[in-house]
């Protein structure tokens, strides 16, 4: 009887926590889903309006869903109307992009491998401090930099041109891609490149060789870095370019802010979306690389 | 003679063999040497210039230093850093730390989560800008969907308001950052032993008490590091406010980096311009420096 009892209050207990259980996985996921409507709404909304036409988006809200799937607002962010003077659009500014980051990302990598790879390979005395002397690069407030920075590509001829910003995103890449070379050649067992010294293969060969085959993990993490990093800078872009040169978020942000005409809020939003897609699409194929380079000690830049 | 010029050439040769890894690290220090700080020392001494339009390489002493504390616009930018600063950091860590804990309980879907959480920091603060200024926009916006949607009254004009305009930069600041503060809690929760949660399971500790006692207290280089680059980020905060609000409405949303671009490049105050470069980059320096003496000494230690 008394065991009886026992046992039947045991169950009771044992049915409660699993109620309290089952509530609080609900719980959960509420709240999970809850943040992910917070985090996917802006994206919703962008894409939702770019595809309604104004007339729809005065009557409906943020929300509603478009009548048809009109890509009118998307040609006209990309490509324009055709009429001359005033009508800003943002296919040249997107090849400007590209030819602004395609060698600013090579060229960072190139030389923070380099450094990497002297840096734990070849050291030397006082490397920690050649180190710690680059990595401070990486968190300088780019403001303290802005004056002489214009006044020397002023004077080198290359202000508001793609080359200046080519330079201007090499130059201050290299902290980071040093940083991640550094990072990831430091786990490299030493013993692999001092076998090869002694069996005689120098500098280059050894890097070409024994490092480089084993690189690219680390390779993929600091171009995506470097390739969202410099898509997604304005502050250089507003300050080294104007008018012709501009890269696509400066053009993006003079098409928003342009009052000339009626306020065209389907084209800006999808002009804000293809501005937007490249490092997205980067970010949905190789989020693993993308959310490696964040972490491994980086600082959003 | 030949002879003396083959064996010259030789050790040459040799000397470069030597010291080839310290020629192909020269660049990079040469460059960073140069760009980072000689550049800081340059905009320095202009802070000690009555500079106007281009720099002048007079010294004037510290009066660009005096005007700019004496300024109300620069007051106002230092005063909202600070508000942006504190709301920002409380969010984004609260949030980040909420969406690691709720992730690691074996969720379904976790992935398609994560991935969602964190896609904002693939944009640009420029689109992103873009995007919450359609959305908070006082008449198309999220007002109209609510007085759509049968709450007559409802009003949210934060954009327009000069008491709340700040706020905005706020919630789209915390949208862009806080899945990367997820994303460094949840790398770290992932990186403790499971021994040490069973054991604490088997004493008897529920969940709560195993990650308000154990985990968290376990998180705190996480919390770190976390603080270091929101901080780092909110100082350097521009492309967001330029997008979202341009320092309006009037001057409410003024920030020190959009400070210092408006008195270099809009106001010929390139004195002065330089003084708020330095103040901005001393408030860095003073997060950063025990960062990077705290990390190498862990390094170190290891």
């Amino acid at each position: 009887m008394q065991d009886n009892y026992q046992s039947s209050s045991y169950k009771e207990l044992e049915q409660k926590s699993k109620y309290t259980n089952i509530f609080l996985r609900w719980f959960l996921y509420f709240v999970l889903i809850l943040f992910a409507s917070y985090f996917i709404f802006p994206l919703y909304v962008m894409v939702v309006t770019s595809l309604k036409t104004m007339e729809e988006i005065r009557q409906g809200t943020l929300l509603t869903w478009p009548s048809s799937l009109n890509f009118d607002s998307w040609l006209v962010a990309w490509g324009g109307r055709g009429y001359g003077a005033g009508d800003t659009f943002l296919r040249p500014y997107f090849w400007n992009s590209i030819k602004m980051v395609v060698p600013a990302v090579f060229f960072s990598t190139f030389i923070g491998a380099m450094t990497g790879y002297v840096l734990t390979k070849w050291r030397f005395r006082g490397d920690q401090w050649v180190f710690l002397f680059l990595l401070f690069g990486c968190f300088i407030p780019f403001q303290a930099i802005l004056l002489p920075m214009a006044r020397t590509l002023g004077t080198l001829g290359i202000s508001n041109s793609v080359v200046g910003l080519v330079l201007v995103h090499t130059v201050y890449g290299i902290p980071f891609t040093t940083l991640f070379f550094r990072n990831y050649y430091i786990s490299v067992p030493t013993e692999l490149v001092k076998a090869a010294r002694i069996d005689g293969a120098g500098f280059f060969k050894i890097f070409f060789k024994i490092l480089l085959p084993i690189s690219a993990p680390i390779i993929v993490v600091t171009v995506i870095w470097q390739f969202t990093q410099i898509w997604n800078d304005f502050l250089f872009g507003s300050t080294f370019s104007f008018g012709e040169a501009a890269p696509i978020q400066v053009a993006l942000n003079n098409m928003v802010l342009s009052s000339t005409s009626v306020k065209e809020y389907n084209v800006d939003m999808a002009s804000a979306i293809i501005a937007g897609i490249p490092t997205l699409i980067v970010y949905v194929l190789a989020g693993k690389y993308f959310i490696r380079g964040l972490t491994s000690g980086a600082v959003k830049g | 003679m030949a002879f003396f010029l083959i064996k010259k050439i030789f050790t040459m040769f040799k000397w470069l063999e030597k010291n080839l890894p310290k020629i192909v690290m020269a660049p990079a220090v040469g460059l960073i040497g140069w760009f980072v700080y000689g550049f800081v020392l340059w905009t320095l001494y202009i802070s000690f210039t009555n500079s106007k339009i281009l720099p002048k390489y007079e010294l004037w002493g510290f009066g660009q230093y005096e005007k700019l504390w004496a300024s109300r616009k620069w007051l106002i930018s230092v005063d909202n850093l600070l508000v942006f600063t504190a709301l920002f950091l409380i969010f984004c860590i609260v949030i980040g730390i909420i969406l690691a804990i709720f992730l690691d309980q074996k969720i379904r879907a976790e992935g398609v989560l994560r991935t969602i959480y964190l896609y904002p920091m693939a944009l640009s603060f420029i689109v992103t800008g873009t995007a919450w200024k359609w959305i908070l926009n006082p008449t198309l916006g999220i007002q109209k969907m609510f007085i759509d949607w049968g709450f007559e009254n409802f009003t949210f004009d934060w954009l327009v308001n000069r008491e709340m305009a700040i706020y905005t930069i706020v919630i789209a600041g915390v949208w862009q950052s806080a899945g990367f503060v997820m994303a460094l809690f949840l790398a770290g929760l992932r990186s403790v032993e499971d021994e040490i949660v069973k054991a604490a399971k088997i004493d008897g500790a529920g969940l709560f008490t195993v990650y308000w006692k154990i985990l968290l207290p376990m998180m705190r280089p996480v919390f770190f590091t976390s603080f270091v680059i929101l901080v780092h980020i909110s100082i350097k905060s521009y492309d967001l406010i330029v997008a979202l609000t341009q320092g309006g409405p009037g001057i409410s949303t003024t920030m020190p980096a959009l400070f210092m671009t408006q008195a270099a490049f809009h106001k010929s105050q390139v004195g002065l311009s330089a003084a708020s470069a330095m103040m901005m980059f001393m408030a860095v320096a003073a997060v950063i420096i025990p960062y990077l003496y705290s990390e190498l000494r862990r390094e170190n230690a290891r």
